[in-house]
Formats: C-alpha cells, sequence, structure tokens
C-alpha cells in the first residue's frame, strides 16, 4: 500500500493526540497490507481502535482476552492452512507490552514452540496505560508508575526491563527483532522482511505514550529517536537464535537527554547516582550488543 | 426497514462492525491549542508527517501536496516537529 495515498488504519480513532501505538499500528498493518487477519490482545490498541459500535481497522480483526492473541492467531493460521490459502494471507497477532511479557507470554511461548506461520508484534510502551500506568514486566529501570511510585522507600520501578527479545530468540525461531516509531522506515523494512519468513516471528516496537511517560505530545517522535541513539533501546535483529544486525549507533548521546523530558523520571534528575545507574544499563546495552560503529 | 436494517441488528448483537467505520468520528474536535498549517513552500516530499502522523490523516504524493484533514487532527504537533524543512507550522485555532 503507497503511503501517503490510503491508510488500512483509518483515523477517528479514540487514541490520545501523540500516541506513539497509533503510528507503529498504522505502520505494521500499511505494510502488511490488505490481505490480513489480525488478533489482537487487550489494552490501549484494542480500547482505541474499536469504540464499539465502530472499528478503525480495515482488515479481519479480532479480540477475545486479554491473554490468548497468540493462541487465536495460532487457530486462524491452522484454519488457514487447512483451506490452503495460507500463503496470500498474512496473519499477525499484537498486543502491548503487558499483554505480551506479563499475562499473555504462556500463549506466545506456546505459538513460538509449536511454528505456527505467525508475525507477533509487541507494542513495547512500557507500562499497562490502558488501565492507568500500572508497572508491567517491560517497565524500565526507575520509571515512575502508579503501582511503583517513587518516595522514601524507593525510587521508581526496582527492577530492569524483562529481555523480551532474548526469549523469544531462545524458542529457536527465525526471527526476532526490535523497531522503535523513531525509525518508521526501519520499522516497515522489518515487518516486510519478517512475513517474507515462514514461522512464527517475533517483533518488539517502541512507542512513546505522552501520557503515560508524561512529555509533550509533539515529541513522540523525539523520544523514540533519543532512545535507540543513548543506548537504551537498541534496533537488533536475531535470525535463527544469532544475533544478525544491529543499528550502530554514530554519536551515542547521554540518557539525560532522554530522560529529562520524560515526567516519569522527573524524580531522579536531581540524583547523579540513579542516573549513573540507568546510563549503566545503556552502556551494558551497548558492549553486549556491539552498538558502537 | 428490510435486509439492511435486519444485517445491522445481528451485526450489533454478535459484536462485529463494519470496516473502518471509526471515520464517524471526528476527532477534529479534540484540537485544544494549534492546528498544523502546510506552508507548501520548500516541501521536499520525504513524508515524514505521513509516518509520524498518529491519525493517518496527512495525505500527498509529491512536493508542495501534502495536506491534513481538519477533521481528524487532534492537534499533537509531530508533524511540525519532525519536518526537515519546517514547512508545517502550528497556527493558533
Amino acid at each position: 500500500m503507497p503511503i501517503g495515498v490510503k491508510t488500512l488504519f483509518s483515523p477517528g480513532h479514540t487514541a490520545c493526540a501523540g500516541c506513539g501505538q497509533a503510528i507503529g499500528a498504522r505502520l505494521v498493518l500499511d505494510t502488511a497490507g490488505p490481505n490480513t487477519i489480525i488478533a489482537n490482545n487487550t489494552g490501549c490498541l484494542e480500547v482505541f481502535s474499536t469504540k464499539f459500535p465502530e472499528t478503525a481497522w480495515g482488515v479481519p480483526w479480532i479480540h477475545s482476552l486479554f491473554e490468548n492473541a497468540a493462541a487465536v492467531a495460532s487457530g486462524i493460521e491452522a484454519a488457514l492452512k487447512y483451506l490452503g490459502i495460507k500463503d496470500k494471507i498474512n496473519v499477525i497477532a499484537q498486543a502491548g507490552d503487558g499483554g505480551t511479557a506479563d499475562i499473555g507470554l504462556q500463549a506466545l511461548s506456546g505459538m513460538l514452540e509449536r511454528g505456527h506461520d505467525i508475525l507477533y508484534v509487541c507494542y513495547d510502551n512500557e507500562a499497562y496505560m490502558n488501565t492507568g500506568i500500572q508497572r508491567s514486566g517491560l517497565t524500565p529501570f526507575e520509571s515512575n508508575t502508579t503501582t511503583s511510585p517513587p518516595g522514601k522507600e524507593s525510587l521508581g520501578n526496582p527492577r530492569p526491563k524483562k529481555p523480551m527479545p532474548e526469549i523469544a530468540a531462545a524458542h529457536g525461531i527465525p526471527y526476532v527483532a526490535t523497531a522503535s516509531v523513531g525509525y518508521p522506515q526501519d520499522l516497515q523494512k522489518k515487518v516486510k522482511k519478517a512475513l517474507s519468513i515462514k514461522g512464527p516471528k517475533y517483533l518488539q516496537v517502541h512507542v512513546p505514550c505522552p501520557l503515560g511517560w508524561r512529555h509533550l505530545s509533539n515529541l513522540t517522535f523525539d523520544i523514540a529517536k533519543l532512545a535507540v541513539e543513548c543506548g537504551l533501546y537498541p534496533l537488533v535483529e536475531i535470525e535463527n537464535g544469532k544475533l544478525s544486525q544491529v543499528r550502530k549507533l554514530v554519536k551515542i548521546k547521554p540518557v539525560e537527554e532522554y530522560l529529562k523530558p520524560q515526567g516519569r523520571f522527573k524524580h531522579i534528575m536531581s540524583l547523579p547516582e540513579q542516573i549513573k545507574a540507568v546510563q549503566q544499563i545503556a552502556d551494558n546495552n551497548i558492549e553486549h550488543y556491539g552498538l558502537k560503529s | 426497514m428490510g435486509f439492511r436494517m435486519e444485517a445491522k441488528k445481528i451485526y450489533h448483537n454478535i459484536g462485529i462492525a463494519k470496516p473502518e467505520s471509526s471515520k464517524a468520528n471526528k476527532t477534529g474536535s479534540w484540537r485544544v491549542e494549534a492546528k498544523p498549517k502546510f506552508l507548501q513552500k520548500n516541501c521536499i516530499a520525504c513524508k515524514m508527517c505521513v509516518f509520524i502522523c498518529p491519525e493517518g490523516c496527512i495525505t500527498g504524493e509529491g512536493k508542495n501536496t501534502f495536506i491534513c484533514d481538519y477533521d481528524y487532527c487532534k492537534g499533537c504537533g509531530n508533524c511540525a516537529v519532525i519536518c526537515p524543512k519546517k514547512d508545517i507550522e502550528m497556527i493558533k485555532e
């Protein structure tokens, strides 16, 4: 589908102004094209795109429960295979980070292990935004959420992000990738590549949330880009369990630049020790994935 | 009445919605402060505004042809920030 002419994810959905997830969903669907069936977990994306009795999707789309988009998609794929038309149709299962890393992990793991020909897309906005910013398994270190508030006893979320791409790759699946809405062309390229591969695929897309991250609505793109540029969100591709490609960083930025515009990290901006701890995570990523060019 | 109404009733009962029916929500009324103005002077057709619009309401193909559908634009301002030629500016409603 040529971009800028027509979109399959139509306007009129009820996402907040500047929603990163809406950008991600549109880019993924427009790249996949009209021959696509989508199974969706519960989450922000499901709620804002399908305000009953309306829907923003221009393709067949089903929502069942919070945890089972991967299982529903597995059933769809098996049915298409039985009818002998799987080669013509892409099946996409998609969810937010809570529906992927916490609640839907079991169904996702089953889908990856059984080897269904499905692309699983996780829109990672780093907390349960739909229900009011509760901490999830993919919430970053020291982020302020309603269930990990900073105060005398704590400095926000005490645990680092769950390494979901590695967990998915450990299943030995053909394609695992991370992408970001800060790099739209890169995201489209990865979706295209994933859909050209047979077997289970996992794609994790970093999507800023102006409401939950407490940044200005016009900074969605900049913040997504900064997360990649400082090394906190490495863009990698893992094929058959082996790291095949990483996006090299020409100029590595300090994490302060990424943390500063966001209200969820406001409490650590006056604590240099804590910023150092976040910088350490970025440095570890840079070393682990070899992001330095 | 007739078949169409009947079909509509069944659709509602089992929870099926018509594709792209969300276009009935004119979310343009959400804008509070500013709206983007496409100057159409220095546009190089990089399409970054189209990529980044959360509503998907920006359309256009060649240079200086891009426009935004104010029926749906929520005024987030991402297009104005991203434009490399500063060809989009936010103006007061």
